[in-house]
């Protein structure tokens, strides 16, 4: 039982970073329509951004104080990641916003690719560690048997991601421009016609989408301390399937996805392989598109000729 | 011309500063000390780059719209069907008489893009005819080369006997694969099949004691002439190999010579089968699908058995490549069928042109033999491989040599004085 609650810390840890970056999936489907394939990629630079800064804090200028290394990093890493982020969209997809289906998502992917291996020349392609930051947590159970973990980083990951989740839902319920990006998720052309500038309205969708995988991106890499320019795609894809399990389009529905995921990822490298929890993600998004195509909150899409 | 030169400073300077945290400095480790080191080089170099790419821009614009002018002019897009004939025959005659005067290493390069070839044919009939995004191909490519490595160490098949299991193989895996997922819209069968290709490489990377781990297998036996082996000595009791047969001397070039030879004549059996297979029923349907779904499904077609058909087709060529891949390398692992090489027959399909067979060809050709000669820029391989699929999705989407859709033209007035 007390292994059971184990895993479920560790779910939601893992959740609440999938959550994060379904986030920037979700909100680009839901708006243009497309894969935004090089989503992982943005995950991935601001990981290493996060590593330079927290570096350069503490070693280049030595400061000691950890809120202020956090605070910092964090707003470096979500500047830096969102000028990535707008400038991919400016550059790979904006020129080809009338193709076909098919001609985006393949530039996505040619973007994908560049990024890593941009990131692998700069950085190397090796390993990367940190020295945590923050260690340490909280012990439950009796000293013999099983013990609870809790990391004061796991409850970071977790208040920080419910802070920017809050902030992001406020932002798209209550302020103009998440109501023009609501708008323009239901309707494009229209949203035009109706004078909203849509090019800004999706250019803010990628920076949005980039800011909360960089905060993703910081918390996973002071997190498990270990980076590679790898990482971009599993997280990706993973992401994505927490994304389409929830619904894709759908903001609540990446949330539910990304904690759904985590937790059965981090149950099925408790109980089975550990290398399984990979095939485990996978069949789970192939269970979900069979028997609910739209995932667990999307809406259905009508089908028009 | 003074406002473009100021644009180009200005996209300069934003690439500068996006590289700078990436480029600009680097991360050192030794130990358990960690610092950061500036090298102003690779920022500058960037700056530069895009700096005269967006300078470029204008002029290779103009270029382009000449280009697209001149496309104006018509060209003979159908020789006529006797000249058609012997121009395949020709370069059929050709393509075999070539390895026996070139060097070992350009033969050995050119089987290896054979092998792309098939894929990027077999790829084609499922993204270019049938409009599925297929991200995990890999898998089945994987299938096939295991399926003839584990069926001839457990059952000591021949190669010959195993191509057409791994063919089944691998068309059974497509249809097992494609029967649930097809239905889905495309996009969510493109993140389905990159998952299937990931399950797989895992796969066979923890199914340890049946596929060998990360290990992989080796010692696959290499294909036989009608039982005559290439190999300086038998490998069976009284067998004869192929330079005795012959009362040659033996020489390993043999070998690299017939593995060309032998995938030459399986990519020109995938060319021959697909060519039939466009012109049935079924691929009419599968181009008719791609159009419009929905139509179809008006006209009584059923989209599903359609999209398996295809699916399974482009699998089935994938196995058959695989298998033959197992065969050449004589050692496989799961590094072999990363997403990368999905990401690889997925270019030479879009590069060559979605749909259009000589384009895959030649592409499939260039992108094998551009890195084998551009060895110095290995490092910016890749790095390149996706700037160049971004590049050409905004610039000719439709691929270097796009195909040409079969058309009626009422043939013009003659103008009346």
């Amino acid at each position: 039982m007390l292994e059971f609650f184990q895993q479920v810390i560790n779910g939601l840890t893992l959740g609440s970073i999938y959550a994060l970056i379904a986030i920037g999936y979700t909100m680009v489907y839901g708006i243009i329509g497309m894969i935004n394939f090089a989503h992982g990629e943005i995950y991935m630079i601001s990981a290493y951004i996060g590593l330079i800064t927290v570096t350069a804090l503490t070693v280049q200028f030595g400061v000691e104080n950890v809120p202020l290394i956090l605070l910092f990093t964090l707003a470096a890493s979500i500047l830096a990641t969102s000028a990535y982020g707008w400038a991919i969209e400016r550059i790979a997809y904006r020129p080809l916003r009338s193709s076909p289906r098919l001609i985006p998502l393949i530039s996505a992917i040619g973007m994908s690719i560049f990024l890593q291996n941009y990131v692998q020349i700069g950085q190397g392609a090796r390993d990367l560690s940190m020295q945590p930051l923050i260690s340490g947590g909280w012990r439950f159970g009796s000293d013999a048997g099983f013990q609870i973990y809790l990391s004061y980083m796991q409850v970071l990951i977790a208040v920080v991601t419910v802070i920017f989740m809050t902030a992001l839902t406020l932002f798209i319920a209550r302020s103009r421009l998440g109501r023009a990006c609501r708008a323009c998720s239901q309707d494009l052309t229209m949203t035009n016609l109706l004078g909203i500038d849509t090019n800004r309205v999706i250019s803010l969708t990628f920076v949005l989408g980039a800011a909360l995988a960089a905060v993703a991106g910081v918390l996973i890499s002071l997190h498990i301390g270990k980076i590679n320019p790898f990482i971009g795609f599993d997280a990706g894809i993973k992401a994505f399937t927490a994304a389409v399990l929830g619904g894709i389009g759908s903001i609540p529905g990446a949330m539910l996805g990304g904690i759904i995921l985590g937790l059965s990822e981090s149950f099925a490298s408790a109980y089975l392989r550990t290398e399984y929890k990979d095939v485990v993600a996978f069949s789970l998004l192939v269970l979900v598109l069979l028997f609910r195509p739209t995932g667990l909150l999307g809406k259905p899409e009508i089908e028009k000729v | 011309m003074p406002r473009h030169f100021f644009e180009a400073m200005l996209v300069a300077l934003l690439a500068g500063l996006l590289t700078v945290p990436i480029l600009g400095i680097q991360i050192q480790v030794e130990g358990i000390n960690v610092s950061l080191e500036g090298d102003p080089l690779p920022v500058l170099l960037a700056m530069a780059a895009v700096f005269m790419a967006r300078l470029l821009q204008i002029p290779l614009k103009a270029v382009s719209g000449v280009i697209r002018m001149t496309r104006r002019v018509p060209r003979p897009t159908h020789l006529p069907t006797a000249y058609r004939l012997i121009l395949i025959v020709l370069v059929i005659v050709a393509a075999a008489i070539w390895p026996f005067t070139a060097s070992r290493g350009a033969v050995d390069i050119a089987t290896l893009a054979l092998i792309y070839v098939m894929l990027g044919l077999g790829l084609n009939v499922v993204v270019g005819f049938a409009g599925l995004l297929d991200l995990g191909y890999v898998a089945f490519y994987a299938v096939g080369a295991y399926g003839y490595a584990l069926l001839s160490m457990h059952f000591g098949l021949s190669f010959w006997e195993c191509l057409p299991l791994c063919v089944m193989m691998a068309a059974i895996t497509g249809c097992l694969l494609g029967f649930p997922v097809l239905r889905l819209r495309g996009d969510y069968l493109a993140i389905v099949t990159l998952g299937f290709g990931e399950i797989i490489r895992l796969l066979l990377n923890n199914l340890d004691e049946l596929t060998g781990g990360p290990d992989g297998i080796g010692n696959i036996p290499k294909p036989s002439l009608f039982g005559l082996e290439f190999a300086r000595r038998s490998s069976i009791e009284g067998g004869t190999t192929f330079h005795e047969f012959f009362g040659l001397e033996y020489s390993g070039a043999d070998t690299v010579v017939f593995l060309y030879l032998v995938a030459l004549v399986m990519t020109l059996l995938i060319l021959y089968v697909i060519n039939r297979l466009i012109r049935m029923p079924v691929g009419r349907a599968w181009e008719a699908l791609r159009e419009d779904e929905i139509a179809c499904r008006s006209l009584g077609l059923n989209p599903t058995t359609i999209k398996l058909s295809a699916f399974g087709f482009g699998a089935s060529t994938a196995g058959f490549a695989g298998a033959f891949f197992a065969a050449r390398q004589g050692f496989i692992n799961p590094e072999s069928f990363t997403f990368i090489e999905s990401a690889i027959v997925l270019a030479i399909v879009v590069l060559g042109g979605m749909g259009s067979q000589i384009g895959v060809i030649l592409a499939a050709i260039a992108l094998t033999a551009l890195p084998e000669i551009a060895r110095q820029f290995a490092e910016y391989r890749m790095l390149i491989f996706g700037l160049v699929l971004v590049l050409m999705m905004i610039w000719r989407p439709q691929g270097l040599l796009p195909a040409t859709r079969p058309r009626l033209e009422l043939p013009a007035p003659a103008e009346t004085l």
